[in-house]
């Protein structure tokens, strides 16, 4: 049954530097890295040595504690170099890219498969990665049996890539990734869009739901919570509509295609636009031209700048991420800045700051905390752009003080770290509570599992 | 080299030693960091607790002047200097003699406020090693205007060292107290020196020592400075008009007589989204009920007009908002986001046993005819178990839906 989903809590942060909609092909990027990192919690076991020769779709590594969880490489080439941290953990591995592309061959799949064969699919062709479930938000467990999936095809994220733009013609391998996932769940494939226009506005085997209202409206854990939230034992798994392309392709054509449309947007970019480029890409193919200043004092994020992650400019486009964000350093003092009105800058206060005089304007923010970290002091503030049905400064002090009891009774199954990203930004004593809500899901995955 | 680039190479200089609290300390008041994100939000919004926290002072300052004119006012009056006058523009009242006496007087009560209670927090912070927090910048200005224009000074450092360390350092300072530490120092001073904090002497400037000097034997006439709640307490004609307690040309504590600038306070912390007005609206509703209890009381002759009692109870439930400080518990003490109840729900049910506990204590306890910070901190201390309930409503209707789904 469909839904419509109106969200009224919440805070649009309209930056400068939105990605115009055309699509430029970046230059193919010479290396290609892989991070387990971006794959929380995953320890990884390595396949492909230092040397080794892959395909398209060979894997690299696979999740030691669960050896079906592979992960393959995005491009064909050979492995130049494993990057190890303290304890030989891996970093990144370093594919160099071959000129001409080759890729591993999975055959077209029957779609009237049953789950059990699907499933096995999705796990050896690597795409099983781009499936994450909640609680604990990181990569489904595929022993587990979720009750829902969800989808969002609406970003409200700032400066977020447009989707309806980005998954634009790409409908057939859009519902082959949606029927073959709605066989994987006992309940329904739940798809939130915010328009009829959109790509997944019509997709067959699953649910789809209108959203609409403020950021956090088209992140995936407002639609569970408003929709079907997790209890205790139960799972939901989420996918990125745009990972739902490369599912879809690998299911029609056998192939692990991971091309993307990445959009660079900012303020710091002089000429904000999309790019079609591949996972693991270096970000120096796509930023310097008509883009960053290479002299500029600039923070170059993977993601959105609300829960994105910084990058050093050799740095590489994140497995999960379809845009680069681009917006100057604030590692400047500011005379007087904490008391002198304010007019260039967010607040959803009206301490003499004046946003509120202005709502359509955009800002061209910095990375400047604007103050100093505090202990908790100001109340019903999160709670004015935190639309789930939690109390947040209660859940994220039971975190601080690791009471999983308590964590659990006030839904910590229910959220991941980027739903707090709002609360985060607004916070008046500068806590961190991204990181406070991570810490305290790995630390009930370690107690509980 | 630049104020700006000096004050970093300082800043560098103290990294990791002991006096780095202090520093940073004085450093952000001149200039907004240069820290900046890391991962989490890139961005911040412009707001910091510093900004929250002057907002409130500027919520305070009229208050402080308005004080200042009235210390000199009253004091002028009871001499019989000079007439009293009517009305908040009035010429007798706006007048640099009152300045100067006002100044005179509540100057170093604000300079031993925040003197001694930001000496107190420094110490702290340097040996705790944590930054200083700016939760005091408000109590150091609240202070001096709860207290009786008079108070020895000493008193109230004494007061303010106990208020800062018990009220707050031991729980681990701001944001971890569970008192108001504005409220727990006044609490210090009326239990501790009563007689300072209470009776007809202590509210215009200069009654206690022409007491002293009536009693060394001088012919002079008494000055007698009673507030309305204690005229009413003792069921004396109440010598000032409604108009006069509204606009605050009244006898009383020194920043909480004019209720005219109060509202404006909280108008003003309302629209800037500081203080919450879910606290100040229940407070004044709780206030009204209690009072409109008492009035009905009165005219179903459930006690006679010779009980003790009588006088504040029969005064009319509106005027309990104007009398007594419950306005400016109401609007400045009761909403410190620290100690009051933290969730939205919490802070209707807190807002309103304030007001009504306040005016149960003010009728029932005449002796001592003021019970807004009484209220305050009762509640203060009952904030958390209201909290619980309010959020245990969030649990248990997670836990229905759990069983919904099993069953």
């Amino acid at each position: 049954m469909s839904k419509d989903i109106k969200i009224k809590k919440g805070l649009d942060i309209k930056l400068v530097g939105e990605a115009d909609k055309t699509v430029e092909q970046a230059i193919i990027s010479n290396f290609c890295t892989i991070r387990p990192e971006d794959f929380h919690s995953v320890i990884p076991k390595l396949v492909a040595k230092e040397g080794a020769t892959l395909q398209a779709g060979d894997v690299i590594f696979y999740n030691k504690s669960n050896e079906d969880v592979k992960f393959v490489s995005p491009v064909s080439g050979k492995v130049v170099e494993v990057q190890r941290g303290p304890k030989r953990r891996i970093d990144a591995v370093k594919i160099q890219a071959d000129k001409t592309q080759s890729h591993k061959d999975f055959g077209v799949f029957d779609m009237n498969s049953g789950a059990a064969t699907t499933k096995a699919h999705l796990l050896a062709s690597g795409c099983w990665v781009f499936i994450k479930q909640r609680p604990y938000d990181v990569i489904a467990n595929p022993e587990k049996l979720p009750k829902a999936i969800f989808i969002s095809g609406y970003s409200t994220a700032p400066l977020a890539a447009d989707l309806d733009f980005v998954l634009a013609g790409k409908e057939e391998a859009l519902q082959a990734a949606v029927s073959a996932l709605s066989k994987l769940t006992e309940g329904q494939v739940h798809i939130g869009v915010g328009s009829s226009n959109s790509p997944l506005a019509n997709m067959k085997d699953a649910t789809v739901h209108k959203i609409s209202g403020p950021h956090p409206a088209g992140n995936v854990g407002t639609h569970i919570n408003k929709l079907d939230p997790v209890n205790k034992g139960e799972t939901v798994w989420t996918v990125n509509a745009q990972d739902l392309v490369i599912i879809g392709e690998l299911l029609l054509t056998g192939k692990f295609n991971a091309e993307r449309l990445v959009a660079l947007a900012g303020s710091s970019v002089k000429k904000p636009r999309y790019f079609k480029t591949v996972i693991g890409s270096e970000i120096a193919t796509m930023i310097y031209d008509n883009g960053v200043d290479k002299e500029g004092n600039d923070r170059i994020i993977s993601g959105n700048v609300l829960s994105g992650k910084q990058l050093n400019p050799d740095g590489s486009l994140g497995f999960y991420d379809n845009l680069i964000s681009v917006i100057p350093e604030g590692d400047d003092y500011e005379f007087f800045g904490w008391n002198k009105p304010i007019f260039n800058k967010i607040s959803t206060s009206r301490a003499l700051t004046f946003s509120w005089l202005n709502p359509k304007k955009k800002y061209e923010l910095n990375t400047n905390t604007n103050g100093e970290h505090r202990a908790f002091v100001i109340t019903g503030s999160y709670e004015q752009v935190f639309p789930l049905d939690i109390f947040p400064m209660q859940i994220l002090k039971a975190c601080k003080y690791e009471d999983l009891d308590e964590m659990e009774a006030l839904g910590m199954y229910e959220v991941a770290p980027e739903d707090f990203a709002l609360t985060e930004f607004i916070c008046v004593s500068k806590q961190p509570h991204q990181d406070i809500i991570r810490k305290g899901l790995d630390l009930m995955l370690k107690e509980i599992g | 080299m630049s104020l700006k680039s000096n004050l970093h190479t300082l800043k560098e200089k103290y990294k990791g030693t002991k006096m780095a609290p202090a520093f940073n300390a004085l450093h952000t008041f001149l200039y907004l960091p240069n820290e900046t994100t890391h991962n989490g939000t890139h961005i911040k919004a412009a707001d910091d607790l510093k900004r929250t926290m002057n907002i409130v002072i500027m919520a305070l300052l009229p208050c402080l002047v308005f004080g200042m004119y009235n210390a000199g006012y009253q004091h002028y009056v009871a001499l019989g200097e000079i007439e009293r006058s009517t009305g908040f523009l009035a010429s007798t009242f706006w007048t640099m003699d009152n300045l100067i006496v006002g100044m005179w007087q509540v100057l170093p009560l604000v300079i031993v406020s925040y003197g001694v209670g930001l000496a107190v927090e420094f110490l702290f912070a340097v040996i705790k090693g944590h930054e200083v927090e700016e939760g005091y910048l408000v109590t150091g200005m609240l202070v001096p205007l709860i207290v009786p224009v008079d108070i020895p000074l000493w008193m109230l450092a004494v007061a303010v060292v106990f208020g800062v360390v018990i009220g707050k350092e031991v729980f681990g300072g701001t944001g971890m107290n569970i008192l108001n530490p504005a409220l727990t120092i006044r609490a210090f001073l009326f239990f501790a020196y009563p007689t300072w904090m209470s009776g007809d002497k202590v509210w215009v400037h200069g009654a206690v020592e022409r007491d002293q000097m009536i009693a060394n034997g001088s012919n002079l006439d008494a000055i007698s400075g009673e507030t309305i709640l204690g005229s009413y307490a003792q069921s004396n004609m109440v010598d000032f008009s409604f108009l006069d307690m509204f606009w605050g040309l009244i006898p009383g504590s020194v920043g909480e007589t004019s209720k005219f600038l109060i509202i404006i306070g909280a108008l003003f912390l309302i629209f800037t989204k500081i203080g919450s007005w879910r606290i100040i609206a229940s407070t004044l509703i709780g206030a009204l009920t209690m009072g409109l209890i008492f009035n009905g009381v009165v005219s179903a002759e459930w006690i006679g007009e010779t009980s003790k009692f009588y006088g504040l109870m029969n005064v009319p439930f509106w005027q309990h908002l104007i009398i007594g400080s419950i306005l400016f518990g109401a609007v400045y003490m009761a909403t410190d986001p620290v100690t009051a109840s933290q969730t939205n729900k919490g802070k209707w049910i807190y807002g309103f046993l304030i007001g009504f506990i306040s005016i149960m204590i003010r009728v029932f306890n005449p002796a001592y005819p003021e019970g807004v910070f009484l209220a305050i901190l009762l509640m203060n201390v009952f904030a958390p178990t209201i909290d619980h309930y309010v959020v245990q409503g969030n649990v248990k209707r997670r836990m229905r839906r759990l069983k919904l789904k099993t069953a």
